[in-house]
């Protein structure tokens, strides 16, 4: 593979990182393990001695389980939509951050799905799915959306690195046999023809005009998991779009942080530039707005009828002896937190930018578990007559040891990616330069905007 | 079988089978050990035959009786045809004896504090007195737990059951979240029976045995209902709450008294719960107009540990 000066340049930054997996990776490496470990061992006490050693009882049937299963799927959005409307758009100042973001989706995409299959009580019949389906069933909904959006985001996520392979391949990389052999497999025999260019093409702006749909299906059928149910604080109209909207604000988050990582830890400032900071703060802003907005329009409509099973759960969300620090916890650092502080030019730095989509990422994580448990822990009918022991969810350390052992593969997987592929993508730069040389805006622009 | 003769017979054979069950378990009461689980063999349990003789029969052949699974999956998935069964509770009866209780636990060897049966203090309003809800399955026409399930194993029959089949249940648990009654429950735990129950042949009608990691919940007893015999909540009842019977019969009965199905309904003013749900309930209640005991009869005398689950409720009430 020929490479232009500026697919040159962006590849002798990171051809180091992809050589070496050097002293520190493997640091973190061993790190998140422990954790993975810690969460492996808790599984095993699971499946041994049965869900009783998990919270989870008769009335609040789910717990951290869930929600860190809607949060997953949430984050994976980062790609699938992000990335994918951003292409459809031909925004050119994409092209460095797609690969962080297609990874985000697949590895999430991976992780997710995980959490549902530790609430299943009998894993030994998983595929009963497949031999009694329901198709009536909304996890039977689940079951096909979430398969058909994984193969599409790594179709994707694939079809983006195709080339950057055959770069890796024709390399002469100091790197083992067996990566090599990996990625001229891999490349599947591209050598940049013009037939091969475009299939590439073709295939790309097909992958990215089907990702954004299966993308909406797939949280908008998870929401119905419990927007189909007849359960106050989940039988709700908007839990289709609410749960889209809260997606891809928290994978936008999520891009955010993964591209301040990755811009301290490899030097890439002038491939993740402050620009991208702001432009991917400006759609975070926008979509924090849309999201306050349906959580208000969702909690205000609830409130003001005050029909007697919403009431009971919104009595446990606002009163401060309940959940009522962490529902304001969950709409200060997860809505109005982040506007202010994009919205203040003052504010507008990397360093802040990244920090508030922390505390977004957090606090919809929260949000997840406050849509999950005070419903469950509001039956319609009182909660009396059951063991006391029942009646209120508290996670023990087994699901505390799974949730940290997936964010753990959620680290560890991006870091073995990152010394596998080069995270911002060679191939993507054309002759004409590098996005960082040809600023879409000059700094005025940018703050006036 | 007479269970499956039609409407022609079926009333009179199910008020004479009622009777013959009545008497089974007035049996078994005086005999009390002869209908746990574990009987020595050879023992002698008199019965009185529905012609009026005493009669002796080896207890090991009514165990036998007891939780034979006489029908196959299948069968246990269509249901028995002709019938609609339903149930009429008198709420003007109940003081929480929890007889109901006990009975349903013993006879499907769950253990203590695995209640398919729960008594609830309900109170409709502030001004209104509270009174005692026994709540078991309400087997509704309109299911929503049956709808949510991904695998097909929790069914409705044409008799109007809804059963769970545990050797399919892959314990998702989505049937719990969707039941807006609070009626399943689930094995977290490898669940403690005795051993020949352990290994007996599992069927969703007996739902014997228990297994980890599913859900279960109140089955009407439809392997009772086959041999003409009443739900043992109906028949430990000591105030007649239950009636159980058969709507295309229009016949209920509590084990004192059989009655008529619409003609109690119409006379009692019965309702079914949260009709605004559009679930459809088999279970109907009748309204706490009249009633026998003072609520407090209910609470007094429970233990401890259960008096604790209805504290909150009961310091509401003396107000």
């Amino acid at each position: 593979m020929e490479l232009n000066k500026y697919q040159q340049e962006a590849f002798d930054k990171q051809r180091p990182v992809i050589e070496n997996f050097g002293k520190k990776t493997w640091a973190w490496t061993i790190f998140f393990m422990a954790w993975i470990l810690l969460g492996g061992y808790a599984l095993y006490l699971q499946i041994t001695k049965g869900h009783g050693i998990t919270g989870m009882r008769d009335n609040v049937v789910w717990g951290l389980y869930i929600a860190n299963f809607i949060f997953f799927i949430g984050i994976s959005y980062a790609g699938a939509v992000i990335s994918g409307i951003l292409h459809i758009l031909k925004v050119e100042w994409r092209k460095p951050i797609i690969r962080i973001a297609e990874m985000i989706t697949v590895i999430a995409t991976i992780i997710g799905p995980v959490y549902i299959l530790l609430c299943v009580g009998r894993l030994d019949r998983l595929h009963h799915l497949f031999i009694y389906p329901r198709l009536q069933s909304p996890i039977t909904w689940d079951v096909l959306a979430i398969s058909t959006y994984f193969t599409g985001s790594v179709i994707f996520l694939y079809l983006a690195l195709i080339k950057d392979f055959a770069i890796y391949r024709d390399a002469k990389l100091n790197i083992p046999k067996w990566k090599q052999k990996l990625y001229k497999i891999l490349a599947i025999g591209y050598r940049g023809t013009h037939s091969q260019n475009r299939h590439i093409r073709i295939s790309t702006n097909l992958m990215a005009i089907m990702i954004v749909p299966l993308a909406i299906i797939v949280h908008s059928v998870l929401s119905w998991i419990f927007g189909m149910t007849l359960r106050p604080g989940w039988h709700s109209t908007i839990f289709g779009p609410y749960f889209v909207l809260a997606a891809i604000y928290s994978g936008t988050g999520v891009l955010i942080m993964a591209m301040w990582v990755y811009r301290k830890m490899y030097g890439l400032q002038s491939y993740l530039t402050d620009k991208h900071f702001i432009y991917l703060g400006y759609i975070m802003m926008v979509l924090g707005a849309g999201y306050g907005y349906f959580t208000f329009s969702e909690y205000l409509t609830g409130w003001f009828a005050s029909e007697k099973w919403e009431s009971e759960v919104l009595e446990k969300l606002f009163n401060p002896a309940k959940y009522g620090w962490w529902f304001l916890f969950a709409n200060v650092a997860g809505i109005l937190l982040p506007i202010v502080v994009v919205a203040l030019p003052k504010t507008r730095t990397p360093n802040l930018i990244a920090l508030v989509s922390l505390f977004m990422v957090i606090a919809l994580w929260v949000k997840r578990y406050l849509i999950i448990v005070p419903t469950l822990e509001s039956p319609l009918l009182p909660m009396q007559d059951t063991r006391i022991e029942y009646v209120k969810y508290t996670a023990t350390w087994v699901e505390w040891a799974l949730t940290f052992g997936g964010i753990a593969t959620f680290f560890l997987f991006f870091t073995l990616m990152s010394k596998f592929v080069t995270v911002i993508p060679i191939s993507e730069f054309a002759n004409k330069g590098t996005t960082a040389e040809q600023p879409v805006l000059n700094e005025n622009e940018i703050a006036s905007a | 079988m007479k269970e499956l003769e039609t409407n022609d017979n079926g009333r009179r054979d199910f008020i004479k089978t009622v009777a013959l069950a009545t008497v089974a378990t007035a049996a078994c009461g005086t005999l009390a050990s002869s209908c746990s689980s574990k009987v020595a063999a050879n023992e002698k349990v008199k019965l009185l035959s529905p012609d009026g003789e005493i009669v002796e029969i080896d207890s090991s052949y009514l165990n036998y009786q007891e939780h034979l699974a006489i029908v196959s999956k299948l069968e246990a998935r269509q249901g028995i045809a002709g019938k609609k069964f339903v149930m009429v509770v008198d709420l003007s009866r109940c003081k929480d004896a929890r007889k109901c209780i006990s009975a349903c636990q013993k006879w499907h060897y769950r253990p203590e504090d695995r209640e398919w049966l729960t008594v609830k203090l309900m109170r409709d309003s502030e001004n209104a007195p509270p009174y005692w809800f026994p709540k078991q399955c309400f087997h509704c026409d309109n299911p929503p737990c049956v709808k949510v399930c991904p695998v097909d194993a929790t069914y409705k029959r044409q008799d109007g059951l809804v059963l769970i089949d545990n050797e399919r249940c892959i314990g998702c648990k989505f049937c719990m979240a969707a039941c807006p009654y609070s009626t399943r429950v689930f094995n977290w735990n490898e669940p403690e029976m005795p051993f020949d129950i352990q290994h007996a042949v599992s069927n969703p009608e007996t739902n014997i045995p228990a297994k980890v990691g599913t859900v279960e919940k109140c089955d009407f007893c439809p392997d009772r209902a086959r041999v003409g015999l009443l739900p043992p909540c109906v028949e430990a009842c000591p105030n007649g709450v239950f009636y159980y019977g058969d709507e295309n019969e229009d016949t209920v009965s509590n084990g004192d008294e059989t009655l008529g199905f619409k003609q109690l309904i119409k006379d009692r003013a019965g309702y079914r719960f949260m009709e605004e749900l559009g679930t459809k309930p088999r279970v109907y209640y009748l309204p706490p107009k009249d009633r026998q005991f003072p609520v407090e009869r209910g609470y007094e005398n429970l233990p401890d540990k259960i008096k604790a689950r209805y504290k909150d409720a009961m310091e509401g009430t003396e107000k």
